[in-house]
């Protein structure tokens, strides 16, 4: 976990970056996103502070755009693409499955932080229907079956560095 | 360096690559995602293995999706060769056969790039290429987009060479002769638009690139952007030049990172060579291009409402007039195109306005690109002239149906257009004739439905997009397609009125009239035109509680074929992920419907050999004596 210290020097890093123009606020929230895994409140105000804008103004254009979250994804974020294509070959059996086997709905963080379930609208991989993403490796041509398979080897590793950290902390 | 000077560097680099041995991998998204960089590693481990240096080149996509991993060898005085769903497996024996050795394994290979007369299939003679006519996907596949060596050596930027020796009301001139629409969806003459930004008195002036793809089903621009981005930034130059902007902006939807990356790498690479900056190629012209990453929004598409992200707002449209090129970016003017519409810019420059306008019908010139997927065979990309078949398209082009299924509808448009039946698939391709058929060009994606598709639910989930992604700013939009989706969601749970398809009539007309923008204003589109061609499936619905395809949840059960049961075998109770099948061995297996979320995994595991497990629609087929009844279908 990052310490509050560590998430403001980050802020503070990211922000030395950038001029204080508008046209920036929706970058600054990317980078944000991408070395925090996520946009913690004190982030929204402090790029708030920086742009000289009000923090509902960037708590409105946070919320706006489906890329940005406030709460940390898990370690291997799970994304199932529901575009046309995955939907008309069974996408939404596929979400179903996961949500089945990581028991947590979409837009949800398992408690043990290992995996987060999202859906998209498509991912442009038509032909491959229907797919999904797991920490950035594209799974192809899913079915409901093959979901808990290709689910295995993030589990193992998962269960693996935990167990190393127990070991740590004992 | 004069343009001359770069152009033979290039050549010569080219040149010298071909005199080698070279193994080309497609690693678009799509390439990817069907497991090319493994195919790079299983290359690189072998070539070490067996001490040959061959250089591997990353090329974006080769438009054959069906095929990918795609991976070609070229050497010197022998024929490409172009291996199909290449596997790490299979990469030992092409490094060993065609690397090392004079063994084509032709048994692997999709086909070859040079015609021998022989027996092998020579892939310009593929009967889909009969049809196409690849002018903005022709270097796609071919070349490294992370090159611009190979983009210069294949003629690239000779058109933004001419462009700055003629003065810009010339480049308008054959902008207007060539007749180019906008690509992105609404078919606006694109001369119009920079002869409007040109007079405007406003500055500065802005170019954007709208990259916003966002209709599902829909990936055209990602893969001119991941296999050759040059052709774009060329064609916003041009269009810099023309306009007398200085600044441009590509907007690229956050979906894709690759595509971010391969532009972002294009970008560095043109500036290098003096094609960005401040004295391009030696002229006065100054031009930069930035990256605007979306994060995330379909309403992003629309022009206002991608110049609010830009800006970094809110992406909410306003109304029109005025139009970006009056009131845009900043409330300057400001020219927005498609992806495409500025990659077949330096092509119309370069072979003249006159050219691209001999290609097409009277009202639509050039090429149109379409994405085919869905339940066609040959899924990838086509590049066809105007005016071909929808049905050449799909059969000639997409090699047909998969599994010899019945086509039930194609669907054309994404969210934003409609399904057009059977019967309507001889009409040609051109922004016209689809708007009249109620669907749209759109931004090109083409989806495939079959049998098996059920129309009311293909609606329902068109639907269920635009209600996600109205940005709420007109009521029609963000209830009125809410509302058409609750009718909906009712009719596909068997809870749907009759009078419930009047109403949904009504709604559409309300939900076009009272939206500002064409979210709103083709929302109701799917609704409509599978309304109008498929009606016969909403009564079976709502009558009958029947969904022909047997796809709504609530209206199919699964049932396991008694005398078909093998009983020894237990597939399906080992893999039902909720426990709903019993039976002990060498009992018949039964669903506990109750338990059942209809997930398919026992038809999907049972064996082909017994083929016991069905769908059933009505679910009062279930209990209904006849069990033999010919709505039962696997």
């Amino acid at each position: 976990m990052i310490t509050e210290e560590q998430t403001s020097q980050v802020i503070a890093e990211i922000l030395s970056h950038y001029r204080k123009e508008g046209k920036n606020l929706i970058p600054l929230l990317q980078e944000v996103q991408t070395r925090l895994g996520y946009l913690p409140k004190e982030a929204l105000q402090e790029i708030a502070d920086f742009l000289e804008m009000s923090a509902v103004e960037v708590w409105g254009v946070a919320t706006f755009y489906n890329q940005f979250r406030f709460v940390p994804l898990g370690k291997y974020h799970t994304v199932v693409c529901m575009g046309t294509a995955c939907h008309l070959a069974g996408g939404r059996l596929i979400l179903e499955a996961l949500e089945r086997e990581l028991d947590i709905k979409v837009g949800e963080t398992a408690e043990d932080g290992n995996f987060s379930l999202e859906r998209v609208a498509c991912i442009g991989c038509c032909m491959l229907a229907p797919v999904i993403v797991i920490k950035d490796r594209i799974h192809p041509k899913m079915t409901p079956f093959k979901v808990e398979e290709a689910l295995i080897p993030y589990r193992e590793e998962g269960q693996k560095e935990s167990k190393v950290k127990g070991k740590k902390s004992k | 360096m004069t343009f001359e000077e770069i152009k033979n560097k290039a050549k010569a680099e080219w040149e010298a690559l071909q005199k080698g041995s070279y193994i080309v991998v497609g690693t678009a998204t799509c390439g990817r995602a069907a497991g090319a960089l493994d195919v790079i590693d299983a290359f690189n481990k072998e070539l070490t293995r067996q001490g040959l240096k061959v250089p591997i080149i990353q090329v974006g996509c080769l438009e054959l999706c069906y095929a990918d991993p795609l991976v070609t060898i070229s050497k010197p005085d022998s024929l490409r060769v172009v291996y199909h769903n290449v596997t790490p497996e299979i990469v030992p024996r092409l490094v060993e056969g065609y690397v090392a050795s004079d063994d084509p394994c032709l048994e692997l290979a999709l086909g070859t790039l040079e015609g021998e007369g022989g027996e092998t299939v020579y892939i310009p003679e593929l009967p889909r290429f009969e049809h196409e006519l690849r002018l903005i996907l022709g270097r796609c596949g071919y070349i490294d987009p992370e090159n611009i060596s190979h983009y210069v050596a294949n003629g690239g930027y000779s058109g933004l060479d001419k462009a700055l020796k003629m003065s810009p009301e010339k480049i308008i001139g054959e902008l207007k002769k060539s007749g180019l629409r906008g690509r992105g969806g609404a078919g606006f003459p694109t001369y119009q638009k920079w002869e409007l930004c040109r007079k405007a008195k406003n500055t500065p002036k802005y170019v954007i690139c709208n990259a916003d793809e966002g209709d599902p089903g829909a990936f055209m621009d990602r893969v001119v952007l991941e296999s050759d981005p040059h052709q774009v930034i060329e064609g916003m130059i041009i269009a810099g030049y023309a306009i007398g902007a200085e600044q441009g902006y590509v907007y690229i939807r956050a979906e894709y990172p690759l595509a971010i990356e391969r532009v972002q790498i294009a970008l560095k690479q043109a500036e290098e060579l003096g094609f960005l900056g401040d004295n391009i190629l030696g002229s006065d012209l100054e031009f930069h291009i930035e990256i605007a990453a979306g994060a995330g929004a379909f309403i992003s598409g629309e022009e206002t409402a991608l110049i609010a992200a830009v800006e970094g707002r809110m992406s909410t449209p306003r109304p029109r007039p005025p139009y970006p090129p009056e009131l845009g970016l900043w409330n300057k003017p400001t020219l927005l195109n498609n992806v495409k519409t500025f990659a077949y810019v330096p092509l119309i420059i370069g072979r003249g306005g006159d050219w691209f306008a001999s290609i097409g019908t009277e009202g639509s010139k050039g090429t149109a690109v379409f994405t085919l997927a869905g339940k066609v065979a040959d899924s990838g990309l086509a590049e066809v002239p105007m005016g071909t078949t929808l049905r050449e398209l799909i059969y000639d082009i997409g090699g047909g149906i998969t599994k010899d299924k019945e086509f039930k509808a194609v669907q054309i448009g994404g969210p934003s257009g409609g399904c057009l039946p059977e019967n309507l698939l001889d009409i040609p391709i051109d922004y016209d004739s689809l708007r009249e058929a109620g669907s749209m060009m759109g931004s090109g994606g083409m989806i495939v439905m079959d049998e098996d598709n059920c129309m009311v639910d293909a609606a329902r989930f068109f639907l269920d997009f635009s209600t996600k992604e109205s940005c709420g700013k007109c009521t029609m939009c963000r209830l009125g397609t809410l509302q058409m989706l609750h009718m909906l969601e009712d009719i596909t749970a068997g809870r749907g009125k009759i009078s419930d398809i009047d109403l949904l009539l009504a709604l559409a007309e309300d939900v076009k009239i009272g939206s500002l923008c064409g979210l709103g204003k083709t929302a109701p589109n799917p609704v409509l035109t599978t309304l109008r061609y498929f009606r016969d499936e909403y009564e079976a619905h709502v009558l009958e509680k029947y969904c022909p395809a047997r796809v709504c949840p609530e209206l199919t059960v699964y049932y396991i074929l008694p005398d078909k049961c093998d009983r020894a075998c237990e597939h399906c109770i080992l893999t039902c992920p909720t426990e709903a099948i019993k039976g002990e061995k060498g009992e018949v297996k039964i669903i506990d419907q109750e338990k059942c979320s209809k997930c398919g995994t026992c038809l999907e595991v049972c064996p082909p050999e017994y083929n016991a497990v069905v769908k059933l629609s009505p679910v009062s087929l279930l209990t209904s004596a006849s069990l033999s009844g010919k709505r039962a279908g696997k």
